[in-house]
């Protein structure tokens, strides 16, 4: 594979409220957490692990406000220019009569507009293959996944959870790609995050 | 022990019994694991015996026309709008547990949201049958989208209230559904990741997009679901609103109302708890749900079953005042001969309508009826037979006496084949939902899961516990974890 492949050391955890101050301690030791898969989404996890707030509303917004224009803007032509048609006298721009379908293509084109970015940034689509780290990350375990790099003592990092209330930990190698996610990337430094 | 969200003591916990997080995965799960049993096999057949029927009905319409109903000159909207409405409106409910429930911070829609919103796809799917056969040419239904066509191009009305009706039904239905699959997702990843046979893990892995669970997926997941949240609230409010302007932009006695969006939008909201209450009453007895569908569950429904009851019986009551009120003699009329006159032909209609949606659902004020499952499940037939006759009681009492009086003289009653058609689709609903129920997770996993700390049983029983023990450590243990 193009990206060769990568070793993770994997520790579950049973207890969200022991992963919290695990997740703390080892990124103040200076690891790099890949990612934490987690059965729930756990509240504040997010922002434990130094990942950015999502702007997936604001491509909702951005998606609302062309399903209104394209509506007011579509019917607009069509009764004022393409073919004005005369209805009982009424005015041809009629906008309070188009209210109801510009408020409908508004959530419409939101609402479809965020669940396909929703697929294509968590590149989530009926026949991906992606690499789980832990079958049970989807039942009841907090599965936390370290990237081991040439300086990682993997010994001391597996003793490390262990102490951190890991309650199951091994090795994994998986091939490097977009299946693996890429979520590390946008993590902010530990040391970067408190100013230190 | 710390605590990530503290709920007050005083709530009843929504989760009962001694879970973990295994046990619940476990309890959801496994009932579409093994083999169905025969009472579903039974209720699964049924189902498409009266859909096979409605498909013939269905066919008859087709193939000899609309006279195969019994719509005349002066009742051109019959039973097939009257079901229309009925269905619509038994697709608010799961929009509104979970849209307007989630944007409220309700915990209790966590155990009901999932098969509230599968019912309310289905409802929408079999209302969305009548107004398209009732179109009788139905090759041409096609006409009613707006495309470039070779006929002008001749566009369709943006100003007519049966135009929006396509846009809002077909959004509502769009919307939903995303809404549904995307919450469904890690769901089904779990059921991925638990199959024992190959085909199972190829089906669910392609139906679960292939869901990790990742924390940056579920910081999406959240804000999506929230965003679709506030947008489905507006929505499921709009969707009603624009059935009732069907009705209520036109001149016809007895339709022309500014009560109407409000009005139906209570009552559908009434009707669709019913039908939540009919379908989960079964589904938690016969799978065992017991724990997550709790008396509690059951009770905060039938308080919203009370409320909505209420409004619908308030806005009936300002409806006849003001046809008397303002004074016009053809609304009086529609008011006082054809419908609350029980001696005229559909003042039957009118009474039993009032029976079952304004008198009966005051039941619900006593605690010990709202809590009582027999009651609960009587009721929310006899409400959904009420809503159904509001409908017609709208529909046919305002129409069969219409301006011209000599074309008064007509009652209709329906045909068996648009009886027919009403039966396919409840067919059709139940064969979706018993397939529902066999294949997926009919209780919002992940869902339940990320409250069963604040609100399971067991979890609430040990911090009363740690409450009592050393109120002040609690409290400086809650702030240090709320910020």
């Amino acid at each position: 594979m193009a990206g060769g492949v990568k070793k993770f050391v994997v520790g579950s955890f049973d207890d969200e409220a022991v992963l919290f101050p695990a997740v703390k301690n080892v990124r103040k030791a200076g690891y790099k957490i890949h990612d934490v898969y987690t059965p729930f989404p756990v509240h504040g996890l997010d922002h434990a692990l130094g990942l950015r707030e999502t702007s997936l509303h604001s491509a909702g917004f951005i998606y609302a406000i062309t399903g209104t224009t394209t509506a007011l803007s579509f019917m607009s032509w069509v009764f004022t220019k393409d073919w004005p048609l005369n209805i009982g006298g009424k005015p041809h721009f009629a906008i309070p009569a188009w209210i109801p379908i510009t408020f409908e293509l508004t959530v419409l084109f939101s609402a479809v507009g965020m669940v396909l970015t929703f697929c294509y940034l968590c590149q989530l689509s009926p026949f991906v293959k992606k690499h789980h780290f832990h079958e049970r990350a989807t039942d009841d375990l907090f599965v936390m996944v370290i990237e081991c790099t040439e300086q990682t003592n993997e010994a001391e990092l597996k003793s490390f959870l262990e102490k951190s209330g890991a309650k199951e930990i091994n090795v994994q190698v998986a091939e490097t790609g977009w299946w693996i996610g890429r979520y590390d990337r946008e993590q902010v430094l530990y040391r970067e995050e408190k100013g230190f | 022990m710390s605590l990530l969200k503290y709920e007050s003591q005083q709530r009843e916990p929504l989760v009962d019994g001694n879970k973990t997080y295994h046990q619940v995965t476990e309890d959801i799960i496994s009932p579409i694991e093994m083999k169905p049993s025969k009472l579903w096999y039974i209720g699964f057949y049924i189902s498409v015996g009266l859909l096979l029927f409605g498909a013939y009905s269905v066919y008859r319409e087709v193939t000899y026309g609309i006279g195969q109903w019994n719509l005349n000159k002066t009742i051109g909207w019959g039973w097939d709008i009257t079901n229309f409405v009925w269905w619509v409106g038994i697709g608010h409910a799961g929009t509104l547990i979970s849209a307007i429930l989630l944007l409220f911070r309700q915990g209790w829609r966590t155990g009901v949201n999932r098969a509230a919103e599968a019912m309310t796809i289905f409802a929408v799917m079999c209302a969305g049958q009548f107004p398209i056969w009732h179109m009788g040419r139905v090759w041409m239904a096609f006409f009613v989208l707006p495309y470039p066509n070779s006929r002008g191009p001749l566009w369709v009305n943006f100003n007519s209230p049966l135009l929006w009706d396509v846009f809002a039904i077909s959004t509502y239905f769009t919307v939903s559904l995303l809404f549904w699959y995307s919450g469904l997702l890690p769901d089904l990843a779990t059921v991925r990741d638990r199959a024992k046979t190959k085909l199972r893990k190829l089906l669910y892995g392609v139906a679960s997009f292939g869901w990790t669970g990742s924390t940056k997926h579920w910081q999406r997941h959240e804000s999506l679901s929230l965003v679709l949240a506030g947008l489905s609230t507006p929505l499921v409010l709009s969707v009603h609103t624009i059935v009732s302007f069907d009705f209520a932009t036109s001149v016809v006695p007895g339709w022309h109302t500014t009560i109407f969006p409000p009005y139906f939008v209570a009552g559908a909201i009434f009707s669709g708890f019913a039908m939540v209450q009919t379908l989960l009453i079964v589904v938690r007895k016969v799978m065992g749900l017991q724990d997550y569908i709790t008396l509690g569950h059951i009770e905060a429904m039938n308080k919203v079953i009370v409320l909505t009851g209420s409004i619908v019986g308030c806005a009936y009551l300002t409806e006849l005042f003001i046809a008397w009120y303002g004074q016009n003699p053809y609304e009086w009329y529609a008011f006082s001969q054809n419908r609350a006159n029980l001696f005229s032909p559909y003042g039957w209609s009118y009474w039993l309508m009032m029976f079952c949606n304004v008198v009966s659902p005051q039941l619900f004020w006593s605690r010990k009826l709202r809590r009582n499952i027999t009651v609960t499940f009587f009721m929310s037939i006899v409400v959904n037979i009420g809503m159904w006759y509001e409908r017609f009681v709208i529909i046919v009492t305002s129409i069969y006496r219409d301006f011209l009086p000599s074309s008064w003289s007509t009652y209709y009653s329906p045909t068996i084949w648009e009886i027919g058609f009403y039966l396919g689709t409840f067919g059709l609903f139940f064969t979706c939902f018993f397939l529902f129920a066999k294949y997926f997770p009919v209780i919002a996993l992940a869902e339940i899961k990320s409250i069963l700390k604040t609100s399971g049983e067991n979890y609430k029983a040990k911090m009363t516990d740690i409450e009592k023990a050393d109120s002040e450590k609690f409290y400086v243990e809650e702030v240090e974890h709320a910020h």
